[in-house]
């Protein structure tokens, strides 16, 4: 029978705390970019005019088709050069965080701006025809009238989709970044405990999505019952 | 930026001679292919029994199939295939784990531990859609069968699941498409699959935008071919009467 050893753990949660710091960083990062650039996405898309529709129709498929694992390759090798011969960074700067951020921006939001879509389209079509008949432009009846209904409703599945994120942040292990599973790995390579720790990281893992995603899940009965009445 | 593109260098063998790199490339493709319908098929299966426990009366039951959607939903996948790969075969009994260290060659391992995490991962969400299929159905389907004189698994066999898995071919065509893009994430335990093999090519070749405009290409190329089969399925499971029926 294996013999656990749980003993390296508690001297290295600080150093775990750390990577944990840097996972959060690029969840909450992303989250925000990809609402943003996913609802610009999403407006784009179902926007009259035909290019437009197009390219945010090419975005998204394009970044939906491909696994995330080939994006953040992508990134790892593309944007460090980029940011290199715009910013004349010295070759030594570590822009992993930054490149795995910026990934994972324009990831996500190709999802976000799907998740956007459908809720901008669940919004009754004769909002956008009162809007107009009142007197306001496309992009008042956008900003006042559609998008407010339409994020009220979307919330659960933004933050769902924020969790899926979260883990999916654990992939950065590929770039040797020390995120919370990276500095999970690296603890138990160094002290041979790779069982413990990995067990301790799914656990962690565990607990911080079960918890978010029962509070979504309440979040969104107060909403149903909210519009219900 | 200089970059010296070399398009021919998919043509040219490897170091040990026997291939070219395209044949690595196809090689890699085969691997995903091939990791990605057997995960499919083991996800279809256990999705398929977890999304019915799901449903039936027996708390207990439908309690544990519960329990099981989240934890395989609240850890990330890598992890998951980090736990199956090195921590499993150390916690298991009777010599079992040393058996699959030491007799099985390291491409099985790494094959099946990858095939039966995504197995495991994927069965979560369809046991997720099977269940939202059963009950989209209208309560009085089961009532009815079993007014019939149907036990309750024969209303399943004969009512319900023929029924909820034509609804239900949509949504799991994206877990479909979604198992091939995560196997991906199997490069990470050194299984040489289509992003892995496009990471070796980088490190032999020094040629990083070819092989992974050749890969990503191979991926879009899998979800395109995915995407025309399923949707020629749905045209033909497609339920009259409902939301996109004939």
């Amino acid at each position: 029978m294996y013999d656990f050893d749980w003993s390296s753990i508690p001297g290295a949660l600080p150093f775990l705390w750390e990577g944990m710091k840097i996972s959060l960083e690029i969840t909450v990062s992303a989250v925000i970019f990809g609402v943003v650039w996913g609802t610009l996405l999403a407006m784009m898309r179902l926007a009259p005019v035909k290019p437009l529709a197009w390219f945010a129709a090419g975005y998204v498929n394009l970044f939906r088709s491909i696994p995330l694992v080939m994006v953040l390759l992508w990134f790892f090798l593309i944007v460090p050069q980029l940011l290199r011969s715009f910013f004349n960074l010295d070759p030594n700067t570590d822009v992993r965080l930054t490149s795995a951020m910026i990934g994972f921006a324009l990831f996500e939001s190709a999802y976000y701006s799907e998740i956007i879509r459908a809720g901008i389209q669940s919004v009754p079509k004769g909002q956008v025809a009162a809007a107009s008949a009142l007197g306001m432009t496309y992009a008042q009846a956008m900003r006042l009238v559609v998008l407010p209904q339409a994020f009220r409703n979307m919330v659960p599945l933004l933050l769902t989709q924020a969790i899926v994120l979260f883990q999916d942040t654990s992939l950065v292990y590929m770039s040797a970044l020390a995120d919370f599973f990276g500095a999970a790995y690296k603890v138990g390579d160094r002290d041979g405990r790779l069982v413990e720790l990995l067990l301790f990281a799914g656990a962690v893992y565990f607990f911080i999505c079960f918890a978010a995603s029962q509070l979504v899940r309440r979040y969104q009965k107060k909403l149903n019952a909210h519009v219900a009445h | 930026m200089s970059y010296q593109w070399n398009w021919s260098i998919f043509s040219s063998p490897v170091p040990t001679g026997e291939t070219t790199y395209f044949g690595w490339m196809l090689s890699g493709l085969q691997t995903t292919i091939t990791l990605s319908l057997c995960a499919w098929v083991m996800a279809l299966a256990l999705g398929s029994l977890m999304g019915v426990l799901r449903t039936v009366p027996n708390k207990w039951l439908s309690g544990l199939a519960a329990a099981y959607v989240e934890v395989f939903r609240n850890i990330p996948l890598l992890v998951q295939l980090f736990i199956w790969y090195f921590v499993l075969p150390e916690l298991l009994p009777f010599g079992l784990g040393d058996a699959f260290k030491q007799q099985l060659n390291p491409l099985t391992q790494q094959f099946l531990s990858a095939m039966v995490c995504l197995g495991f991962f994927t069965s979560a969400r369809v046991c997720e859609q099977v269940r939202a299929g059963i009950n989209s159905l209208p309560h009085g389907q089961k009532n009815a069968g079993l007014a019939l004189g149907f036990t309750l698994p024969q209303t399943y066999r004969h009512v319900l699941l023929p029924m909820a898995f034509r609804l239900v071919v949509p949504p799991l065509t994206s877990e479909f498409l979604n198992i091939f893009k995560n196997s991906a994430v199997c490069s990470t335990i050194g299984l040489l699959e289509l992003a892995a093999q496009g990471r070796q090519l980088v490190d032999y070749t020094a040629q990083p935008y070819e092989s992974f405009i050749a890969v990503t290409l191979l991926y879009v190329l899998i979800n395109v071919v995915v995407m025309t089969l399923m949707r020629h399925l749905e045209n033909k499971t497609r339920v009259p009467g409902y939301l996109g029926g004939k």
